[in-house]
């Protein structure tokens, strides 16, 4: 935690440089830093991949497991997010229970993911009401260096289209494992933009410099049509005014166009 | 959110399952002052929403790490009781409570102004006594008023609605079923005074030009509500001068 004196310090001179449109990385108010991502990283998991979003650092794997479906969905498969700020991530990550910033990071990256339907779930049933995979996204953030929501919905993307499905057949209501494996019946592909607001700028992909010093911020998760799947408002102790909000979602809808095609062809 | 659709939700007259029309919010009650022992309280009943909120502070930082040098902390509880909802509820804070936890906090920090109580804490507990559908909006709605019945300096108050889609078409302030057999909810906090939009989600699936309207909708939502809290406010001020002039 930097000491509020320095933030203060820290905040003028960022918000005097944006006001010329300028970062301090040299970068444009919309522009990403460098995206890494590198699928199928972790051998043993069912799906995975890595992303670098400049220096932030996450691994997303996913596990595939069974389970009973909720009662008011019998014959959908289940997804569940989870998101762990390991401690070696951040000198401001410690160990423990999921606080409040894991949460809503899995909370938000789960809602882009089911509010999509990115991934067909009534395949993953295998006996209605009894029977169904469950699918576990688990965002381990590896090195902090801000903006992990974009960043944790790229890598959970990216694993989710690496996921392999081994194939099965049911014999007395089991489950029994068969050569050869099918892919993770995916049909849409979210992408979270994350806007950043530093006095009245908006920005985008918000390095740790950035957010510490940030009012609010604003993510908005499009799916492949262009529609809007979902939003979070967090951060700070500051707001959007209307107009904000629609001048984000333009943006967002050009911006998601270029990201996705980043994951989707990798 | 299911696709499911168990029951048409809005007829053929555009008239919706409790007989609202689509730009038509419940009926609100709130009161101002209900708890005597909290520093500042409110209670609201918004269709069959029950939500009482309690405010404490500002006063010592507890536990002390959480002080911030330069401004004062809210700390925020979001609670639904067990008996709140049709399958009992367990008390333990669930995953949804953590995040509206916060979410709510971050839509008051903006109204309050903090600068003035460095080194302290304002303690705002919200208990869902019934929940009938946007319990988060109605429960900032009701920390708002604690709040300022706390007598904590505030720009604004808070007030909060959500809009949202049921059967493909857009309505405002959304009861239960709507919000979970619905297509959209896009719950919005604001201070229409200075056009500050303090909490903005949303989950389900609308285009661009939907969500604008969705904004829209809820934001005049917002200004209908906003008139209600004035009133509640100024409803206890009367009384305790009436109460003096005796």
């Amino acid at each position: 935690m930097t000491s509020p004196i320095v933030m203060n310090i820290k905040k003028k001179r960022i918000t005097e440089l944006l006001a010329a449109g300028k970062r301090t990385d040299g970068r444009e108010p919309t522009e990403y830093r460098e995206i890494q991502i590198e699928p199928g990283v972790i051998e043993r998991a069912e799906g995975s991949a890595r992303v670098h979003l400049g220096k932030t650092d996450v691994v997303v794997g996913v596990k595939i497991g069974t389970g009973t479906p909720f009662p008011d969905t019998p014959d959908t498969g289940v997804l569940t997010v989870n998101a762990e700020l390991v401690p070696l991530a951040s000198p401001d990550f410690e160990p423990g229970p999921p606080n409040e910033d894991s949460v809503e990071l899995a909370r938000v990256v789960d809602r882009g993911i089911r509010e999509s339907k990115a991934i067909d779930l009534e395949k993953l049933c295998v006996e209605p009401g009894n029977l169904v995979f469950v699918v576990f996204v688990d965002v381990y953030v590896l090195n902090y260096d801000g903006n992990l929501i974009d960043a944790s919905t790229l890598a959970a993307l990216a694993a989710l289209l690496n996921t392999k499905m081994f194939k099965y057949a049911v014999e007395e209501g089991a489950i029994v494992k068969k050569p050869g494996y099918d892919p993770l019946p995916m049909v849409n592909y979210p992408i979270a933009v994350t806007f950043t607001k530093i006095g009245n700028k908006l920005i985008l992909d918000a390095g740790i410099d950035e957010e510490e010093v940030m009012d609010a911020r604003l993510t908005m998760t499009m799916d492949k049509d262009g529609n809007i799947c979902a939003i979070q408002k967090g951060g700070g102790s500051g707001y959007f005014t209307k107009e904000e909000i629609f001048e984000a979602a333009k943006i967002a809808s050009e911006k998601t166009v270029e990201l996705r095609k980043i994951v989707v062809k990798s | 959110m299911t696709t499911k659709k168990t029951e048409k939700l809005i007829d053929k007259k555009g008239i919706r399952l409790d007989g609202r029309k689509v730009d038509e919010l419940r009926p609100v009650k709130m009161a101002v002052g209900v708890l005597p022992n909290a520093d500042g309280s409110a209670y609201l009943e918004q269709g069959r929403n029950k939500i009482l909120a309690g405010v404490y502070g500002p006063k010592e930082a507890h536990p002390r790490h959480i002080a911030q040098q330069d401004r004062a902390v809210i700390q925020c509880r979001y609670h639904m009781a067990p008996f709140s909802v049709d399958e009992r509820k367990s008390p333990a804070p669930s995953r949804r409570d953590v995040e509206l936890s916060k979410v709510i906090r971050e839509a008051l920090e903006p109204a309050v102004f903090l600068e003035y109580y460095p080194r302290t804490s304002i303690q705002v507990y919200i208990e869902v006594l019934q929940a009938d559908g946007g319990t988060r909006c109605a429960g900032i709605t009701t920390a708002a008023l604690a709040l300022a019945d706390a007598g904590i300096p505030m720009r604004d108050l808070v007030v909060a609605c959500a809009a949202g889609k049921a059967d493909g078409t857009l309505v405002v302030d959304l009861m239960d079923t709507e919000d979970k057999v619905g297509d959209a909810d896009v719950p919005v906090a604001y201070m229409p005074n200075l056009n500050a939009v303090t909490l903005l989600q949303m989950d389900g699936n609308l285009s661009v030009t939907e969500f604008e309207t969705a904004v829209n909708m809820a934001l005049e939502g917002c200004n209908k509500l906003y008139a209600i809290q004035k009133e509640a406010l100024k409803s206890r001020y009367v009384v305790a001068e009436e109460a003096k002039e005796e």
